[in-house]
Order: structure tokens, then sequence, then C-alpha cells
């Protein structure tokens, strides 16, 4: 029961709180604002964690990502000022049994990450992860990885490298931006004397 | 600070403490530096325009005006349209307020003083000062007015375009100085003048001008203050606010404008280095003068003076169009901003250090003799021209008004 200790539970159950605004409000807007606030919210927590990087980046992504749902749902779906939207019977319960489960899953995972761990080998970190991304192989997680310390061989590249893939994914990215920028171009009449 | 008060506090009270003493000398800060900016809007205002008001009123130098008017905002009568989404109409303007004032605390003063030292400040104030555009969007809406709709969705997509080359021009200085931290890159351009960033080589020099004038837009300042277009939206996201609230949106507006003036001279003007003094203050006169000096150089030097460059700016500068300031933005400063990220990667992959020690020379003396020049051309021969007619290009014309005057 320390000062980190306080902090978190406070800003754990203002996050709370502001989700369950999110779930709870009829009007769009007011909507996308708890939405801010508990993501603003998830920020803070990466700051009390020591991650000032994630927490800068989670601020500027999701708060631009949060205004521009506020100027999306404005624009989509009101026809009059300040529209309520009304949830049906069956989508709560719907949405009620896929949080449930949902929740479970997370709370299920999270106590087993509170219990003590015999065996390490089997999950691996981020630097295996990222090795493998890269198509090095022959790493074994329990070995520490930084720096190879004792006189152990450098892991060797293979064929089966993932980054060639992600590369394609991300320039087939790249192919639908420049389709929609193509389709939303302003159209001009081609007139018969040029 | 936090480990001068924990001798003799236990350390949670010395934290709690901390905190509320840094962002009280914060908040006083930022107050009392928007006063004086209010005040110094108007003075040159008054002068540029020939505005005969705020040249006269208000005791000597006109201090009584500001004072006057903040009795006058505090006493104002605090309406809310009928219409108008309550929760939202009171929210915002603290939004906007709050986003503005927390950039203040990663950004260092002076050598190592600094409220919460951030390992990645530049982006931690880019990512705080962008979401301010959120008060205005939500006033817009909450207003339940078109004219205020107008503003607020005019915002967003001014801010949301320049934000983009506002952060790659930050980059620009970053890659030269390899830290995301202030502290380090203002520490690393001591020394005189021609060691700031700016100087480095002609990529960051233009990037210097490019995030100025995106920093301008994105605090919509004129020429790009399309959100409160007084001559088209009466005045725009904050038509309908008045009193106390109406006054958070301006503090939120010059304290924005202080803090993308303050990230401008850390990353590019050598932060809170004079240029004059080749020692660091804090090392050479002690710790407690030489932190004043840091400050008053840093504060009073740079930043006070780039909020001046962008007052002039908004008086002598037409308001531009929806269309051009897009046009501005995604033609033009996206693609020079492009060019210069990739530039400053490749100078500093290729070029030698011995050349960039000369282009720091060239450049550096280049400016301070155009600078001179300017000097010596407008002490020389003054544009004071004759009652009833006009200077410069409009030398020999005549208007209508003024014959009728003379």
């Amino acid at each position: 029961m320390n000062a980190q200790w306080l902090l978190f539970a406070f800003l754990a159950s203002c996050i709370a709180c502001a989700a369950l605004g999110v779930v709870f409000s009829r009007n769009i807007v007011r909507a996308a604002v708890w939405l801010l606030f508990t993501l603003i919210g998830v920020s803070f927590l990466y700051f009390l964690l020591g991650f000032e990087f994630l927490g800068t980046a989670q601020l500027i992504v999701y708060v631009g990502g949060t205004m521009v749902l506020v100027v999306f749902g404005v624009m989509l779906t009101a026809q009059g000022p300040f529209l309520q939207l009304r949830t049906k019977r069956i989508e709560w319960v719907f949405a009620i049994l896929v949080g449930g489960a949902l929740f479970g899953l997370l709370a299920k995972a999270s106590l087993d990450l509170a219990t003590p761990q015999t065996k390490n080998e089997n999950i691996p970190g981020i630097s295996p992860l990222g090795l493998a991304f890269l198509g090095v192989d022959a790493v074994s997680p329990t070995v520490p990885m930084s720096g190879f310390p004792d006189g152990r061989e450098a892991p060797k590249r293979t064929a089966n490298s993932y980054l060639l893939p992600f590369e394609i994914v991300s320039v087939h990215l790249l192919v639908v931006l420049i389709a929609a920028a193509y389709l939303a171009r302003a159209k001009r009449k081609r007139t018969p004397h040029g | 600070m936090l480990s001068l008060l924990s001798e003799y506090l236990p350390y949670w009270i010395a934290v709690v403490a901390t905190a509320f003493i840094v962002a009280g000398l914060l908040i006083t800060f930022v107050a009392v530096s928007a006063l004086f900016f209010i005040w110094l809007e108007r003075k040159v205002s008054g002068r540029i325009q020939d505005r005969l008001g705020p040249t006269r009123t208000g005791g000597r130098f006109g201090w009584l005006q500001t004072i006057a008017d903040g009795i006058k905002l505090l006493t104002k009568e605090d309406t809310i349209p009928g219409l108008a989404d309550r929760t939202l109409f009171r929210l915002a303007p603290i939004i906007a307020f709050v986003a503005s004032f927390v950039a203040f605390l990663a950004l260092p003063f002076g050598k190592d003083l600094v409220g919460f030292e951030l390992s990645v400040a530049a982006f931690f104030m880019l990512s705080v000062l962008s979401s301010e555009v959120f008060g205005v969007i939500l006033a817009g809406y909450a207003s339940a007015s078109k004219w205020s709709l107008f503003g607020g969705i005019r915002e967003a997509a001014q801010v949301v375009s320049y934000e983009v080359p506002r952060a790659l021009c930050v980059l620009v200085p970053v890659v030269v100085a390899g830290s995301l931290n202030l502290n380090t890159i203002g520490n690393q351009q001591v020394g005189m003048f021609w060691q700031w960033n700016i100087f480095h080589d002609p990529f960051t020099f233009v990037a210097f001008g490019i995030f100025f004038i995106c920093a301008t837009a994105s605090c919509k300042r004129a020429p790009f203050d399309l959100a409160d277009a007084e001559s088209e939206l009466v005045a725009g996201f904050h038509t309908e606010y008045s009193g106390l609230r109406w006054s958070f949106f301006f503090m939120a507006e010059y304290a924005s404008m202080f803090a993308v003036s303050g990230l401008a001279s850390i990353l590019f003007l050598g932060g809170w280095h004079s240029g004059l003094l080749p020692f660091e203050p804090t090392e050479s006169l002690g710790i407690v003068f030489g932190s004043l000096v840091n400050v008053f150089v840093f504060v009073v030097m740079k930043c006070w003076f780039l909020v001046f460059i962008m007052m002039w700016m908004r008086w002598s500068l037409p308001r531009l169009r929806i269309d051009q300031v897009m046009m501005t933005c995604l033609k033009y400063f996206l693609p020079i901003s492009c060019v210069l990220l990739l530039g400053v990667w490749l100078w500093q992959l290729i070029v030698p250090m011995w050349f960039t020690q000369i282009t720091r020379y060239l450049l550096a003396g280049l400016t301070v003799t155009g600078i001179v020049w300017m000097m010596i051309a407008i002490v020389r021969r003054p544009m004071i021209t004759k009652p009833g007619e006009l200077g410069g290009v409009w030398a020999g014309i005549q208007t209508p008004g003024m014959r009728a005057r003379s």
C-alpha cells in the first residue's frame, strides 16, 4: 500500500468509470469524449509505469484518432443537432456476452501472469520475437540475448524471414491510400474543345 | 528540488509538495505571460496598423488596460445558449487550456530547469499541443451554432494537416542532435551562436522557417486564423462564449504560442544559450545566478521575440482562404519537409565534419550580415512619408481619401 499503488488504483478506477461512460452515453459526441478520457487515462498508466515513449505515442495517436471519430461521427450520423442513440435489447445481451467472455479471458491471463512461473522457456520475450521476424533462427529464449556474452556464436539468418511479407503488406496499404486519393479526386468534365 | 525536500519530509509528502510547487510556478508563469502578451498584442497592433486606442489609453504604457480587461472578463455574465450541450460546453475551454498548459511540464527553461524531465520531451510537447484542437472542436460542436461548428471543423482540418509538416520539421534537428530529450538538445548547442542547430546545415536552416510557419498555423494565429475568422464567422468557435470561459480560450492560445516558441528556440536557436557567451552560465556564474541568466535569455531573448514575430505577422498579413491554407500545407510544406528530412539524413551520413563546420560559419555569417544590412537600411532611409502620400511601391499614387483630406 504505497503511493504507487494508490495512484494506480485511482487511475484505474477513473479509466473504468470513463469506459463505462462510453458504453452508457446516448450522445455520440459525449461517447467520443468519454473514449478520449479513457485513452488519456491509459496513457497516464504508461507514464506511471515509466514507459514515456509509449504513453506519448498513445496520446498523439488516440487523441487524433478520437478527434477524427468525432468529426466523422457528427458528419455521418447527425441529421439534426445532438442526435441520441438508442440501443436495442438484443444488442445489450450480445454485447454483455461478448464483453464478459473477453473479460474472463483477460482476467485468467493476468492471474496466470501473477502466479510464479516454474518453466520460463515457453514464453519468448520481445527480442527473440523480433529476431525471428528478421529471419534469425536458432534463438533459444532461455539465453540472455543482449551482446551474446559467453562466446556463443551469433544466431544465423535463415531464409524464413517475415520482413518481406510485412513490407508487402505495408506497400499494400500505400496502394490503398493512393487508390482512395484517386477515387476522391476532383473530377473535371472534359469539354470537346479541350 | 525533490531531493532537497525529501531530506526534511517523508518521501511521498515531498513528491506531492514538489508537484504542487512546480505546477503552481508554471501556471503562474502561463497566466502572467498571457497578461503580458495581451498588452503586447495591443501595443504591436496599435503601432503597426495605426490604431489610435492602444497607443494612448490606460496609464503609463497602457498597463491599466489589461487589468481593466481582466476585471471585465471576471465580472461579465457567463451565458450558455439554450440549445447547447451544457456539459461539453463547460468542458471545452478547460480541455483547450489544460492541453497547452501540460506542454509546459516538459519544456526546459534553463539547464536542468524543467518541470518533469522526459526522455521524449520533444515528442511529448508535439502530441500534447496537438490535442488542444479537441477543445476547439468540442466548443464548436457544443455551442449549437452554425458559426461555431464551421469554425471547429475548419480548425480540425487545418490542425490535422499542419501537424504532419510540423512533426517532420521537428525531426530534422532531432536527427542532428540524436536525442528527443530537450535538455540534451539544449546542452549540445553551448557556445557561440554558430553552434546553434539552425546553422548546422542548409536543411535545418530551412526547417526552422517551415516549422515556425506551421507552428503559427497550429496555434490558429493570423494569417491562419480560419477558426475564429471575425469577418466571416462572427467569432468562429468561441462565438457563444463569454466571460471567464472565453478568456480560457485566449489563455490557451497565448500559452501555446509561447510553448511552440520555446520548442523552436530549443530545437533550432540554441535554447537558453545566448550565443554570445562562450560558456555555460550555470558552470561559471554559480547555479542560482547562472540559472537566472539562462531563464532570462530563454524567455526574453528567444521566446518573447518569436512571439513578437507571430504578432508582427498577424497584424501585417491578410487572412488566407481555407483552400489556400490547405494547399499551402499539403502541396508545399509537406513535400518540402519530406525533402528536408531526407536531406538531413544524407548530410549526417555523407558530409564530413570539416565541411559541416565551414557551412556553420557560412550560414551564421550570412544571417548576421543580412540582419546588419537590414538594420542599416532601416536606419539610413526610414519609410516615413509625407501626409497624403503613400510609401514603398505605392509612392506617387494618391488615394481618393487622402486627396480629400489634403
